[in-house]
């Protein structure tokens, strides 16, 4: 459990961290929090050359409004965002997601980009940021661009971003007056998710108006629940019909099967955890 | 003056060791170090069955910082076979036992070859330069499959996968009838097959060994339970002469028998060590410790309980297939074995039948596992009690109140022959089901499923016994033990007045230094401050049998006790010197020779000066009341205990969450109940944990899939409910002290509270059982029709962690 060597950089501009990542080539790999990094390193599943470590770049960290979308760097840990008032107000889903996510320390230390760089369709932070149609600001030799999150996730932990790029921040729609609920299903507390349900949903007199459901782990990728939210639209924020909307959750979903569940119960449980996701976010 | 006003035992005092433990105010093996010390890395084989056809250890003998590397066939002729000290029958067939695999590895894991390098990190680097061709062979993980006519071998040179097949039979010991004819003759049987799923014992210190060679003795530091009975091993094994060993263990974090074993680490260690000349050590890491550290459980149970229509229970017949795993051993064969005289627990069996079958396997090797034996023992027994009173319609707990020994039908000789000496299973059952609410619950249970509600209760029952005080030496012999089951102790009585306690035990946690000074300072009647405990060198501590099997206080205590006895007895021989008096005139208390009916007395530890001046002793007494004592139980001690379990059972998902536990343990005399209650709390974790989260999975392949905590799940205090614990006592008659053990009670009790209390929740689908540990996915199937051991390996990668090797990560 002792990491090959590397040599090891800390930059302190986005400018100078692209261009460490491009001198150093194909063996070269981003560092933030190091709480995905770090075990694989150590078990060897990697033998990166250099390791460019972005957590000294200020500019990467912290969130920012910015009229109608927050803007969240990608450096920013998890317990900033769960702290953030900004988070709390208008994209209250994020922060309920992050809740979930492992225990404190590691809250501490790892970084909202790292999550989503990183990609485990078992992460918890995918589902709500496709759910909230976020968009993913990259830097590479070339400049910037941006690429929504649904064409971000590409695979099971691999996405559109380059081998060149930093992922520099995360532009999230404000859903201010939104309710919002992430329900996560795993055997002990602190695991990743079996499967997990995102759901920011507007209610207007008593009637769904807008709702956003995407699901975790039930798929190589995070999935929007397209065929949940046409049912929910305009109908009653009542039990029967959001359970009548819920059982199209798994539609057009392919859960791998493992030792704690296989593809039908994974199925069964995106089914009753959207109904229950969707519940508590109508009644949040 | 007086040293104690109050008794120190049965005092809740905070135990002294905690203070540096917390603090990381200790050092553990692997922060020690010594001039010039050099690092192992092991390298172990990634495929179970194999033939080594070739290892290629040049390119990593020229790494840097590489001393040497060694391979099996370099160190044939040093490292011996792995000592197993329990044949547990006369036929019992075992493979050699190498330390580094020499021809054939049998189980992922294996060690294959060592590198000694000059850095930790230069030792693993070049692991990767080591070349080693495999040629695979057929794995053989399944336990059924194992014994089958035509089933492939693990050990080809022995022909068989069954190592040794045991049995005992009330109707041939004389002890009991014919199970066969109460099977014969009974109006309800219940057949059931129960699984004890592979655990690992996770403990939280890593292994971790150092040895130097350059002193003239050769002192090996190692996390281990067994300093003593490892140097022994350490001298058979290699050759060493045990006279030119040391060890010592220092602070151990955590064993539940884990570290009770002679590794192939510290073999090699050893080896490596001599021959080099230069000190070593490897420390290992978290996978490794999941990986190739010794598992336990791992059984399958065929289980028949014969009873009539009125609910007495009148035979049982129990037959068991038992993982050994590739190898057997330190008391691997033996771990099964002690549960055989468990099965009939408290009840009053006419006739029972025990039979079990070791079998070897490609797997990581098997043994203790806090237990041992018992809670397989306690589960089945317990789970079968449930299915009766379920067959009968009858409630559990009456039930079993008809079968079991009554409080005054003690001393009670059972169907095996074991003399069960005090308990009142009455009393503890009474004050569980008060502390439970258990009428109220159940009344809730009847609601929740009258109204049909998706979250469903269950209540589960289990009164269980466990023999502990491991052991008296006639009745191990008669089990073909290597050893005997004695303890040793001894103290010394320092001129100042301070007492030290020497202790063949060994404690890894259990909080020994405390409750022995408590002992010892009630005993000599001075201050609980001025007692010290050494323990865990065979320098200070020569001779000791450890710490295990819930043993320590029940046997190492009790030499503790009798050490002090001689010490009191030699001084009370000067006190009477000194006051002039006769020795019968004196009596001894709060640390005072008092001549009877006067004011006069004198304190031990004015004695102890007195003898260390010698200047006027009684005629033919020696100057010292150091006094040593070796303590060899008659029996066993039986500590028992009532534990309830409610649990809500969502029925939408499967999700299990325990709502209510409460147990009422009866270990006799408690020393210390802070001790008590950490003991219990722990042992509670760890047999709900097998109940619903852990369990050592291997794949097709015969690879270990929950290689790291993110897959072997642990539970952390978040998933575990509160515990509303609390005791009887009814001492034991077997010791001095009355005292029990309760070291293993938790773990024993709990696994099947929670398991019936489980299926109790969802018998009304047709469910019976639900193999454990109880998943989501499993209790989700089995409610809805389906098998009761979904789940298992996954062929696909999942999220998480743990699926990161399967996929190549993130890279
Ligand atoms: C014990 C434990 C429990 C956990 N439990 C959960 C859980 O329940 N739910 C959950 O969702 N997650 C969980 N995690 C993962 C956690 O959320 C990690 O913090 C996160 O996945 C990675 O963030 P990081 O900053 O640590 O990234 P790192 O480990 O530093 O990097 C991860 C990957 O992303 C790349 N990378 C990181 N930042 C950038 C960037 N800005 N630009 C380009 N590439 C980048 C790295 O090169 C690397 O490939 C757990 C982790 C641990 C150790």
């Amino acid at each position: 459990m002792i990491p090959a060597a590397f040599d090891y950089t800390a930059p302190s501009t986005v400018e100078d961290a692209v261009r460490a990542l491009a001198e150093s080539g194909e063996d070269a790999k981003v560092i933030a929090g190091g709480q995905s990094l770090i075990p694989v390193l150590r078990m060897r599943l990697a033998a990166p050359t250099t390791l460019v470590d972005i957590g000294r770049v200020p500019e990467l960290r912290g969130i920012r409004d910015d009229g109608d979308e927050l803007v969240i760097g990608a450096t920013t840990t998890h317990y900033e965002v769960q702290r953030d008032p900004l988070v709390r107000v208008h994209a209250p889903l994020l922060r309920a997601a992050t809740d979930t996510v492992a225990d404190p320390q590691v809250r501490h230390r790892g970084t909202f980009g790292g999550a989503l760089v990183h990609a485990d369709p078992a992460g918890d932070l995918l589902a709500p940021t496709l759910a909230l149609d976020a968009e993913l600001v990259l830097h590479g030799p070339a400049g910037r661009r941006t690429v929504a999150a649904a064409d971000f996730f590409t695979d099971y932990f691999t996405t559109a971003l380059r081998q060149d790029e930093l992922l520099v921040a995360v532009r999230i729609p404000k859903h201010t007056g939104w309710g919002a609920h992430y329900e996560k299903f795993s055997r002990v507390a602190q695991a990743w998710s079996i499967v997990a349900v995102a759901v920011a949903v507007r209610v207007e007199g008593g009637v769904i108006a807008e709702a956003r459901v995407a699901l975790t782990n039930m798929s190589a990728v995070p999935v929007r629940a397209d065929a949940v939210e046409r049912a929910l639209v305009g109908s009653p924020a009542t039990a029967e019909s959001i359970k009548a909307a819920a059982a199209h959750a798994a539609e057009g979903t392919s859960p791998t099967a493992d030792g704690d569940a296989d593809v039908a119960y994974r199925q069964h449980l995106a089914r009753v955890l959207t109904s229950r996701a969707v519940t508590a976010a109508v009644g949040a | 003056m007086t040293a104690t006003i109050e008794p120190e035992v049965g005092r809740a005092r905070p135990r002294k060791e905690d203070a540096r433990l917390v603090t990381g105010r200790t050092r553990w093996t692997d922060n020690l170090t010594v001039p010039g010390l050099l690092h192992l890395a092991f390298l172990r084989s990634p495929v179970a069955h194999a033939k080594i056809t070739s290892i290629d250890v040049e390119a990593a003998r020229r790494a840097p910082g590489v001393v040497a590397v060694f391979t099996g066939r370099d160190i044939a002729d040093a490292q011996g076979s792995l000592p197993c000290a329990w044949p547990v029958t006369a036929d019992q067939v075992a493979p050699a036992a190498p330390s580094l695999a020499v021809d054939q590895v049998n189980f992922a894991g294996e060690a294959v070859a060592v590198v000694v390098a000059r850095g930790k990190a230069e030792a693993h680097d070049a692991l990767e330069a080591i070349d080693v061709d495999y040629d695979e062979l057929p794995v053989v993980l399944d336990l059924r499959a194992a014994i089958a006519e035509d089933a492939d071998v693990v050990h080809p040179d022995l022909g068989t996968n069954r190592s040794a097949h045991w049995v005992f039979d009330s109707a041939e010991a004389g002890t009991g009838g014919d199970v066969e004819q109460a099977i014969a003759e009974a109006e309800v049987l219940i057949e059931r097959t129960y699984r004890q799923q592979r655990l690992i014992p996770a403990f939280m210190e890593p292994r971790s060994v150092l040895v130097d060679p350059t002193g003239e003795q050769t002192t090996v530091w190692s996390a281990t339970q067994i300093p003593h009975i490892l140097r022994l091993m350490l001298a058979l094994t290699t050759g060493v002469p045990e006279h030119k060993l040391r060890v010592i263990a220092p602070d151990v974090g955590g064993g539940f028998g884990g570290k009770l074993q002679v590794t192939p680490e510290e073999v090699v260690a050893l080896v490596v060590a001599t021959r080099l000349g230069k000190p070593v050590k490897w420390t290992e890491s978290r996978s490794e410790s999941l990986l190739s550290a010794h598992h336990g459980r791992d059984q399958l149970q065929r289980l028949t309980l014969a009873a009539r229509r009125d609910g007495t229970v009148t035979g049982l017949k129990v037959d068991l297939l038992a993982d050994m795993g590739a190898y057997l051993r330190l008391v691997t064969p033996g771990v099964p074995i002690l549960g055989a005289f468990m099965f009939n627990a408290i009840y009053k069996f006419p006739a029972y039948r025990f039979a079990c079958t070791n079998v070897f396997t490609t797997k990581t090797p098997t043994d203790a596992y806090r237990g041992a034996g018992r809670p397989e023992a306690t589960f089945a027994i317990e789970r079968l009690m449930d299915e009766l009173a379920a067959e009968l319609g009858r409630d559990p707990i009456e039930l079993r109140e008809q079968n079991w020994i009554k409080h005054d039908e003690f001393p009670f000789t059972t169907v095996c022959g074991l003399e069960y000496d005090s308990g009142n299973y009455e009393a503890a059952t009474a004050r569980a089901k008060e502390l439970f609410g258990y009428d109220e619950l159940r009344a809730e249970q009847r609601e929740r499923r009258d109204r049909g509600d998706s979250v469903q209760l269950g209540i589960g029952t289990s009164t269980f016994t466990e023999m502990c005080g491991l052991a008296p030496s006639r009745v191990l012999g008669s089990l073909s033990y290597g050893a005997g089951g004695w303890e040793h102790a001894a103290i010394r009585m320092l001129p100042s007045g301070k007492v030290e306690v020497v202790t063949g035990s060994s404690a890894h946690g259990q909080g020994h230094e405390t409750a022995w000074s408590q002992i010892v300072a009630d005993q000599l009647g001075v201050p609980f401050e001025d007692v010290e405990v050494l323990h865990g060198d065979t320098q200070s501590s020569p001779k000791g049998l450890d710490t295990y099997g819930s043993r320590s206080l029940t046997v190492g205590a009790m030499a503790v006790l009798k050490a002090g006895e001689k010490v009191i007895r030699k001084a009370r021989r000067v006190a009477a010197h000194m006051m002039e008096c006769a020795e019968d005139d004196l009596e001894f208390t709060g640390g005072r020779f008092t001549v009877r009916g006067t004011e006069r007395s004198t304190g031990i530890t004015e004695v102890a000066l007195a003898v260390f001046a010698a200047h006027d002793l009684p005629d033919g007494v020696e100057p010292s009341l150091d006094s040593a004592a070796t303590f060899d139980p008659d029996n066993f001690s039986f500590p028992h205990g009532t534990h309830l379990c409610a649990v809500e059972v969502d029925t939408e998902t499967g999700f299990v969450k325990i709502r209510k536990y409460v147990c009422v343990d009866d270990v006799g005399v408690v020393v210390n109940p802070v001790i008590v209650e950490g003991q219990v709390h722990g042992g509670l974790a760890q047999g709900i944990a097998q109940a619903l989260y852990e369990e050592a999975v291997h794949d097709e392949s015969g690879t270990l899939t929950t290689g790291t905590f993110a897959d072997y799940l642990l539970p952390s205090a978040v998933d575990l409910p509160h515990f509303d614990t609390d005791r009887t006592e009814t001492p034991s008659t077997t010791n001095q002290l009355g005292v029990k053990g309760v070291g293993e009670a938790g773990t024993i009790a709990s696994t099947p509270a929670v398991v019936n209390a489980v299926v109790d929740a969802v018998r009304h689908f047709g469910v019976d059982d639900i193999q454990m540990p109880c998943t989501p996915m499993r209790v989700w199937t089995a409610i809805n029709g389906g098998p009761t051991d979904a789940g298992g390996p996954g062929g696909e990668a999942g999220g998480g962690l743990g699926s990161i090797d399967s996929t190549g990560g993130a890279l």
